[in-house]
């Protein structure tokens, strides 16, 4: 018996070390990364945003004391716009490109919306996907057919377990809703490399970016994209601020 | 055995009848001007058709109690009146029974279908997609704007595919999740789907009309009574046809107008 | 009659080789047993889906343990999704209306008995049959498949609804590849259909030995040339439209896609299609299918009721005409499945008066079926006991169809479970109760051994109240409101209905494990059964003149029979036995219709 075991336990250690090295290896040192940060604004007035009527399920529309909007374009105070996605989309180095960070993004469905509305995510980033509901939802990505990611149609009903699932392909943006709750509806942007999103006071951050330049793309569902170049240097934050007008 | 059989089959006859003479699973109660026709159809069709159930199962479990292994030397005798007497029966009795029903039952129909809505009937259009209806309002100039299906996006919840940029009618149209009607007003439903099969159900108010993709159906009703109830869907168009639902509010003519005011001013 | 050409049939000589005896047998009686395998193995799918669908409605967020195993996707966390089950309950339709209603009763009876009840040999056409029967095979393997490709199988109903059915994917899980292989499995189905129905046509116009006329037919073979004759043109119509299904999906067509239908906020590149073509087509088909599902049925029924009756019925020839009005009239009542589908009201009033005269040739056939009980002999045995379950399941279903064949209360019953506890009973419980009937009345000539009496009692009792006490709360439940198809009760008016959906979720299983007892008596008798006598039952047609049991690969061994006797020569005075067989020459004074 033990001659058996033996082999075993050594092969496992060395699967155990070896695994250990390579994750390692794939952590680029923090001390040698850049960082891009800034801000988004919106110019002139942002669109009016629907109240959203949920009464076709009262299990959502009781979590709701106050009227919930449409999030099509969200504005923070002084024009600050919310729900832009900036990423780098020329320039880096392929090592950088392939790096996927092992934090999972969380996409949760709770008061029959999504949390977030947009999220960003890396090429074969782990996507946790969460019901908070106490009730069934669906989740449909519509990815753009032959683009190398293919869509998918769940269930999730009240009570079962988060599931996890991945991107294949860059993919700006995927849309995604829900059919039993039809106003439900966001965006997943699948990248490659850092990325950031902005907050409601339209901050955003890029983190892990090695020094060097790149083209940086800013998206956001209502108003389009916009691209800045941009050089980041080891250790100092680089600042690009992005401007959309309201049509 | 044979008697344990026959008696087994009536146990199960009365029992299967007991619910229904108790009226322990009704329908929700009717709240619209032509339902009582197709309740009464329905009690008709119940007392003749419980008759029929009843009759066939008892003289079917009297005689396999009677006939069931009888003496061997017992000798076969044939039904009095025979095949002939039998079948001369089943026309005359099932036959009149249900040729009548079909014919009084033609009225109960006709009042929803074959008669059209009145002149001052109250238009509101729903829409069926999956999964849920959306209805629409003309608005002050009682005129609904042109769809365009390209235009349809749940996203920006314009559910109707309006354009009231450039088609003035659809600019004062109220799009609403729930349908909000006045009591005592005949409503002339326009009804199409966006997608697949749905249909409109509405058991209070005796109602049921299939969407037909492609295909602009109407159908017309008043409500009397003043409540809450619910529309669901009946034809199955996908995994949340479950879920399918809406509710129908029907209000006094006072408050219709203000809750009306009230959308208006959501849009 | 067909003297020369039975020996012209039967060229091929008795097979050896165990691929030609059991597998690509070519012997209609080899056929018929496959069909049967292929049927249990159907029921026993469709039967573990409905338990799975049941526990589900009855408690929504319950976990079934395992489940996952069957559908990671279907059932995160043992919990069933919408989806899974609406895909269950689609498997479950098809599979027991295609693989089960229409192979048991017709395709699997029919081949056995009847070849050997016309005098002949074998079919016409043995290589059609055995054709029909792997084609059959190969359509269920297709749309079990379906279970492990893409997101699953269909879940569009076994209607099959359009544009739900022909849009692809985008209209929901198994939409795509789920339902390109439903409609392929349905169009291969329909070919081995087609096959098999003008082998029956055939065998029971040309094949019938000498003195065999039509009226010398049992009522049996009436039942299965009846159904032939609807099987022909029904499946005719199916297949073409499953073919036209594919292409929708395959060719860019539009022949079931209107214009402008927006899924998922993109405009659908259709147009011009028509929504209830497909609703024509298919029902078209439909309504005869439910008549193909239990006419067999009826003539099994009658059959064996007429042995165990020890008279004849009443009226052969009423019932046989009754029966060919049940298959005319099923092609003009189709309609009274889209009275409220938005097709012309006044084409629903015109559909509803030949259903409501549908009533007439059904109700014959019961009250022949009682009258001719009255001053009978029965004998009660499980074979009896479930052709008198089939009659009493048969006006328990049948007197809910004068609620359906009127437009004004369809308004109230469509697609509630009202209609689900009429089609369950009038079809599908009614007819398995035929198919069980035949399995104990025939099963001592197929296997040489009889099945146990008290193992058969006993199913057929827990049978008989299970059924009920599933299918009767149904059409409470409909009358209420409770609208068919629906995965949770999530409406207000429907909550209060969730105790009775238990009740019949606890019936259903237990009615289903009652099942095991049918299958341990079927596989134990086989092997331990006591040994048949040649005629077990005292009954006069010829399968019970073959010289053994199971029959030799020619039927009669060699001998050419010559029929006699009018087919049911029950209650004869004065001799020792009450009965006289078909192909004795006996002179008789013979029991004749009345006229």
């Amino acid at each position: 018996m033990k001659t058996v075991y033996k082999p075993a336990a050594i092969l496992a250690v060395l699967v155990v070390v070896a695994l250990g090295l390579l994750s390692t290896g794939r952590h680029v040192s923090a001390a040698s990364e850049g960082k891009v940060t800034g801000s988004i604004k919106l110019e002139g007035t942002a669109p009016h945003m629907r109240a959203i009527d949920m009464s076709k399920d009262p299990t959502c529309s009781k979590q709701h004391s106050t009227p919930v909007h449409l999030e099509n374009v969200v504005v923070g105070s002084g024009g600050s716009l919310a729900n832009v996605v900036v990423y780098i989309s020329q320039g880096l180095p392929a090592s950088a490109a392939a790096a996927v960070p092992s934090k999972p993004i969380e996409w949760d469905q709770k008061g029959c919306m999504y949390q977030p509305h947009v999220a960003g995510m890396d090429v074969g980033q782990q996507l946790k996907v969460i019901n908070s509901d106490p009730t069934t939802h669906n989740i449909h990505p519509m990815p753009q057919p032959g683009g190398g990611n293919i869509g998918w149609n769940k269930s999730q009903p009240q009570g079962s377990p988060p599931f996890t699932t991945s991107w294949k392909a860059e993919e700006v943006a995927i849309p995604v809703k829900c059919n039993i709750h039809p106003w439900m509806h966001g965006y997943m942007v699948v990248v490659k490399g850092p990325y950031g999103v902005s907050d409601e006071s339209g901050s955003f951050s890029l983190d892990n970016v090695p020094p060097g330049s790149y083209t940086l793309t800013a998206w956001h569902e209502t108003y389009g994209t916009q691209t800045q170049k941009v050089t980041v240097t080891a250790g100092k934050p680089a600042t690009v601020n992005f401007t959309f007008k309201a049509k | 055995m044979g008697k344990i059989l026959a008696v087994t089959i009536i146990l199960i006859a009365i029992l299967s009848a007991v619910p229904i003479v108790m009226h322990t699973w009704n329908p929700p109660a009717d709240v619209s001007t032509h339902g009582h026709l197709i309740d009464e159809q329905m009690s008709e069709t119940m007392a003749e058709a419980g008759i029929a159930f009843l009759a066939g199962q008892i003289l079917l479990a009297f005689f396999i109690w009677k006939f069931s292994n009888v003496k061997p030397g017992a000798r076969i005798k044939n039904f009095p009146g025979g095949a002939m007497g039998l079948v001369l029966a089943a026309f005359l009795l099932v036959g009149t029974e249900v040729l009548a029903l079909g014919v009084f039952g033609v009225k109960a129909w006709s009042q929803v279908y074959f008669t059209p809505p009145a002149a001052d009937a109250m238009p509101v259009q729903v829409q069926a997609g999956q999964f849920a209806f959306y209805f629409r309002y003309p608005g002050a100039d009682g005129k609904f704007g042109p769809l365009h299906p390209e235009l349809v996006n749940e996203g920006t919840q314009n559910l109707f595919g309006l354009d009231p940029d450039h088609d003035p009618a659809s600019k004062d149209d109220i799009v609403t999740a729930e349908m909000a009607i006045p009591v005592n007003k005949e409503v002339h439903l326009l009804m199409h789907s966006k997608d697949v099969g749905h249909s409109f159900y509405v058991p209070a108010l005796r109602v049921q009309q299939d969407f037909v993709p492609g295909l602009d159906v109407s159908l017309h009703f008043t409500a009397t009574k003043v409540g809450k109830y619910e529309i669901v869907c009946t034809q199955l168009c996908g995994l949340g046809h479950y879920n399918m639902k809406a509710y129908l509010e029907v209000m006094s003519q006072q408050d219709f107008d203000s809750w009306l005011k009230q959308q208006a001013a959501n849009q | 009659m067909h003297d020369t050409s039975a020996h012209a049939v039967h060229q091929h000589a008795a097979p050896t080789s165990f691929i030609r005896k059991y597998v690509f047998s070519l012997d209609h009686k080899v056929i018929g047993k496959q069909y049967y395998g292929l049927a249990l193995l159907a029921v026993l799918t469709g039967m573990v889906l409905s338990w799975l669908m049941r526990l589900h409605l009855g408690w929504t967020d319950l976990k079934i343990p395992g489940l996952h195993l069957l559908s990671a996707s279907g059932a995160p966390g043992d919990v069933m999704t919408p989806e899974y089950y609406l895909q269950l309950m689609t498997m479950h339709g098809t599979i027991m209306v295609f693989f089960v209603l229409t192979t048991a009763p017709f395709a699997a009876f029919g081949n056995y008995f009847l070849p050997i009840q016309v005098g002949a040999e074998d079919m016409p056409f043995p290589r059609f049959n055995m054709m029909s029967f792997w084609v059959t095979f190969t359509a269920f393997l297709v749309l079990i498949s379906s279970f492990f490709f893409g997101d699953g199988p269909t879940l569009a109903g076994w209607t099959q609804y359009a544009p739900l059915s022909a849009v692809g994917a985008v209209a929901g899980p198994g939409q795509g590849t789920g339902e390109v292989l439903w409609a392929s499995s349905i169009a291969i189905f329909c070919v081995g259909q087609l096959l098999g129905s003008l082998n029956f046509i055939t065998t029971t116009l040309d094949m019938r030995t000498k003195g065999m006329s039509l009226w010398r037919l049992p009522l049996t073979a009436w039942g299965w040339f009846i159904t032939s004759v609807m099987g022909l043109t029904a499946f005719a119509v199916l297949m073409p439209a499953c073919i036209l299904l594919i292409l929708d999906h395959v060719a860019g067509t539009s022949f079931f896609v209107a214009s402008n239908l927006v899924l998922n906020d993109q405009l659908q590149p259709h147009s011009g299609g028509s929504t209830l073509l497909w609703q024509h087509l298919f029902w078209f088909f439909g309504h005869p299918e439910v008549y193909i599902a239990i006419v067999p049925g009826m003539g099994v029924v009658s059959h064996i009721l007429v042995a165990n009756m020890r008279r004849p019925m009443l009226s052969h020839r009423v019932i046989v005409y009754s029966m060919g009005a049940l298959a005319v009239l099923s092609y003009m009542v189709y309609g009274h499945h889209m009275f409220v589908s938005g097709m012309n009201p006044f084409s629903s009033l015109v559909f509803s008066f030949p259903t409501l005269v549908i009533t007439i040739p059904s109700t014959i056939l019961v009250l022949i079926w009682i009258g001719s009980l009255y001053g009978s002999k029965l004998r009660i045995n499980t074979a009896s006991l479930f052709a008198l379950g089939f009659i009493s399941m048969f006006i328990s279903g049948g007197v809910s169809g004068f609620f359906l064949a009127q437009p004004s209360i369809d308004i109230m019953l469509h697609a509630t479970y009202f209609v689900v506890g009429h089609f369950h009973l009038v079809m599908a419980v009614a007819a398995i109760f035929g198919i069980f009937a035949g399995t104990y009345f025939w099963y001592p000539k197929v296997t040489g051994r009889m099945m146990n009496e008290t193992l058969g009692k006993i199913h057929f009792w827990l049978t008989f109240v299970g059924a009920y006490c599933i299918f009767m709360p149904f059409h409470y439940l409909g009358i209420a409101g409770n609208v068919r198809r629906y995965q949770a009760f999530v409406d207000d008016y429907l909550v209060r209905l969730i105790p009775l959906h238990r009740f019949i979720t606890v019936a259903a299983l237990c009615t289903g494990a009652v099942q095991l007892i049918f299958l341990y008596n079927l596989f134990y008798s086989r092997f331990r059964g006591e040994e048949a006598p040649l005629n077990p039952w005292q009954a006069t047609s010829l399968e019970w003149s073959t010289p053994s049991s199971p029959p030799p690969f020619d039927n009669f061994g060699g001998r050419h029979v010559v029929v006699y006797h009018d087919p049911y020569q029950y209650g004869i005075e004065g001799s020792t036995d009450d009965y006289v067989m078909q192909d004795s020459p006996a002179q008789i004074q013979s029991v004749r219709d009345e006229k």
